[in-house]
């Protein structure tokens, strides 16, 4: 061996040593702050911003009634097997409830079902198992709502201009998931298009749909889905997006092709990049949901579970607790009720 | 796996024939394959646009071509440090990870501290070299297969992208303007380009060159045709591997700034399926896995194969599903075709 060499090895483990040290530096693996009641949280992801304030709000609520929450998460979009070791993990660790946002809302009830077998309350957060009763409770946003209200502020704003409206709907994925599925069919519903059936994208037959893409939900996917489908008809003037970052891509890709003056975005969720953008006139509409009190609200339900057993109740007419949901637009329109994008930076998530 | 092609374009004959009058087409064909890895995946690109100018009369004009291009940029740039890794018989599962960890430190730098361009995107190019060496000196000085390194760096630099961002998106009008730059456009015979497409193709012609003609060049061929060979020839081996992990570290960091100009901002959560659509490029480029046979250019039509599937598919109004399928088919003809070269008789 060289000296050169040994000089390497010695880089390599200064280098290695040095990430190491930085990387569980800083992690937060299952930080147990207080005592008395331990609450899991599993959410989809730990890299979605949505998912990262949804912690923040079970963190402050626990800060507030004296439990502990344990966070899991899956590695991606999809990813069932970690939330199933998650859940099994909170069993063993005796937990008192898990709040969930399933990955997969019909592989995860199995687990689920073990878990209230074991005593544990169980609440679905954003997301609805399949079926809805699998879990004791979900705190959700009406997602249908959500989509049937850019929907209406839409048609309201396209039949006040005497526009006829060419639609691009840019949607998450090919899995037909509920809340990609709910989103768009509230949208085209709100909008006054003839969905058929309510469970599927895609079946309906108006000629003023251009075509569905998907995004992945992300800025990247929006640009490329948004620019194969000017591709098929340039005269695309309103886009439905499945959530905010979808839409700013979709944006890069309208600004390129010198439409985004004549095109309407409208999308789902009031992060605060994304109120920003309504803010800045880059999206008409946003309809804005609730994350952080999904969360808060879901820890206190298990800490009032823990202290006397009494399960949360489902908002009147709905098999979930509705957590609400707000338009929010700068440009009002005439019969659809909603915020300016002042008030939703106020109450904006991420 | 099964190495032989449909015979039904071979009037017979076993295609592996002894000398050169002798042969039949298809054997020749072999031949020629096993010397021009890029005359394959070259046809298919071809036969492809044809299939979709005849399916959509849209798609063959200037704009939706310069879109194309446009679309795969991103992954085209990532393919030409990822041909180089698996040209040494290795492979960089750690790409969109470097890639995404580049962009983020390019953005947040000059956003948090009011870093100007230039050296904010210096900064982020010395980050993805610097990953890129991690990536070299794993497998070089400890030995470990470069499968197992960059799955674990890939996780390492995730991490780090997510901590350093605090998961956060930074929005394109919080930063200097250079960095959005390669979104920009520029007017070539009537049709817009972008400056990001013009990057990759220059990248790709001067990787090409590197490769062809120059000492360094023969040398990542020849370490990864035969390791042990090589280094009893002379050639520095790990000085090589090295300099290749290195080298496609500063690549990544080049497809980050391409990532930046495309969507207007920077992205924690972008590029996660990255790594994998950079191998699938280069595989169905004509770049063989087991190392030493392939090319840089093959690799950037093996991109663009994929991007004229997604883009004429999509034209046609083919459900996203069709896409992913045809997709997943053309890497496993890509791969047999490659195993059958290989047998090629001298």
């Amino acid at each position: 061996m060289t000296g050169r060499s040994r000089t390497g090895v010695r880089l390599t483990a200064l280098v290695s040593a040095s990430l190491l040290a930085l990387v569980t530096g800083c992690g937060d693996g299952g930080d147990t702050a207080g005592g008395g009641t331990l609450v899991g949280l599993v959410t989809k992801t730990d890299t979605n911003p949505f998912f990262v304030k949804m912690k923040e709000g079970a963190q402050q609520a626990a800060g507030n009634s004296g439990a502990t929450v344990q966070s899991f998460a899956g590695k991606q979009d999809g990813d069932n097997q970690s939330q199933v070791d998650a859940i099994e993990n909170l069993i063993g660790a005796g937990a008192k409830g898990i709040l969930i946002t399933p990955n997969d809302s019909k592989a995860i009830v199995p687990s689920v079902d073990k878990a209230r077998q074991a005593g544990l309350l169980v609440i679905a957060l954003d997301t609805q198992l399949e079926p809805a009763d699998a879990a004791d409770a979900t705190f959700a946003t009406d997602n249908y709502q959500a989509g049937l209200l850019i929907g209406q502020w839409a048609k309201a704003k396209f039949e006040a201009e005497g526009k006829q409206a060419k639609i691009a709907l840019l949607d998450l994925n090919p899995n037909q998931v509920s809340v990609d599925v709910q989103r768009d069919q509230g949208f085209l519903e709100g909008f006054g298009v003839d969905v058929k059936d309510k469970n599927r994208i895609g079946d309906e037959s108006d000629p003023r749909i251009v075509g569905h893409d998907v995004t992945d939900g992300a800025p990247e996917g929006g640009r490329t889905a948004m620019e194969n489908l000017l591709q098929k008809d340039p005269g695309i003037n309103l886009v439905y997006t499945i959530n905010e970052p979808a839409a700013a891509g979709a944006y890069e890709a309208l600004k390129a092709a010198g439409k985004e003056k004549d095109v309407v975005i409208v999308s789902v969720d009031g992060g605060c990049p994304g109120v920003e953008n309504v803010k800045s006139g880059i999206i008409g509409a946003t309809s804005q949901q609730y994350p952080l009190k999904m969360a808060q609200l879901g820890v206190e339900a298990i800490a009032k579970f823990a202290q006397d057993g009494t399960k949360p109740q489902n908002t009147a007419g709905k098999d979930f607790v509705d957590t609400g949901v707000t338009l929010i637009s700068d440009q009002p329109a005439s019969g659809v009720e909603s915020k300016d994008s002042a008030w939703g930076l106020q109450n904006c998530w991420g | 796996m099964s190495t032989t092609l449909s015979t039904s374009h071979s009037p017979g004959g076993n295609p592996l024939g002894g000398d050169d009058a002798k042969r039949s087409p298809l054997a020749r064909l072999q031949h020629l394959l096993h010397a021009q890895a890029t005359i394959g995946p070259a046809v298919v690109l071809l036969a492809s646009v044809v299939v979709f100018a005849l399916l959509s009369e849209r798609f063959l004009t200037p704009g939706n071509i310069s879109l194309i291009v446009q679309q795969v940029a991103v992954v085209g740039t990532l393919a030409v440090g990822q041909t180089i890794v698996i040209l040494t018989a290795g492979i960089d599962l750690s790409c969109g990870a470097i890639m995404v960890l580049s962009s983020i430190v390019m953005a947040k730098v000059a956003a948090d501290t009011g870093l100007p361009g230039p050296f904010a995107l210096l900064l982020g190019f010395l980050v993805g070299t610097l990953c890129g060496l991690l990536n070299g000196l794993l497998v070089t000085r400890l030995k470990l297969p470069p499968f197992i390194v960059t799955l674990g760096t890939l996780n390492v630099f995730f991490a780090l992208n997510l901590w350093y961002s605090e998961s956060a998106t930074i929005r394109g009008t919080d930063m200097p303007s250079l960095l959005l730059w390669t979104g920009q456009t520029i007017n070539i015979g009537g049709t817009r380009i972008t400056y990001g497409s013009i990057m990759m193709v220059v990248l790709v012609a001067a990787m090409a060159f590197a490769l062809k003609n120059t000492a360094w060049g023969r040398h990542v061929y020849a370490t990864g045709d035969d390791l042990e060979a090589s280094r009893l020839s002379g050639i520095r081996t790990g000085r090589v591997l090295l300099s290749v992990y290195a080298a496609a570290g500063a690549v990544y960091a080049l497809s980050a700034w391409i990532l930046i100009g495309r969507i207007a901002s920077a992205s924690p959560q972008a590029g996660q399926m990255d790594n994998l659509d950079s191998i699938t490029a280069v595989v169905i480029g004509g770049t063989s896995l087991f190392g030493g046979r392939g090319a840089i250019v093959g690799s950037l039509i093996g991109a663009l194969i994929v991007g004229v599937f997604r883009n004429g598919l999509a034209l046609a109004g083919v459900d996203v599903l069709w896409q992913t399928l045809a997709v997943g088919v053309l890497i496993i003809v890509a791969v047999s075709l490659d195993q059958w070269i290989r047998k090629v008789k001298p």
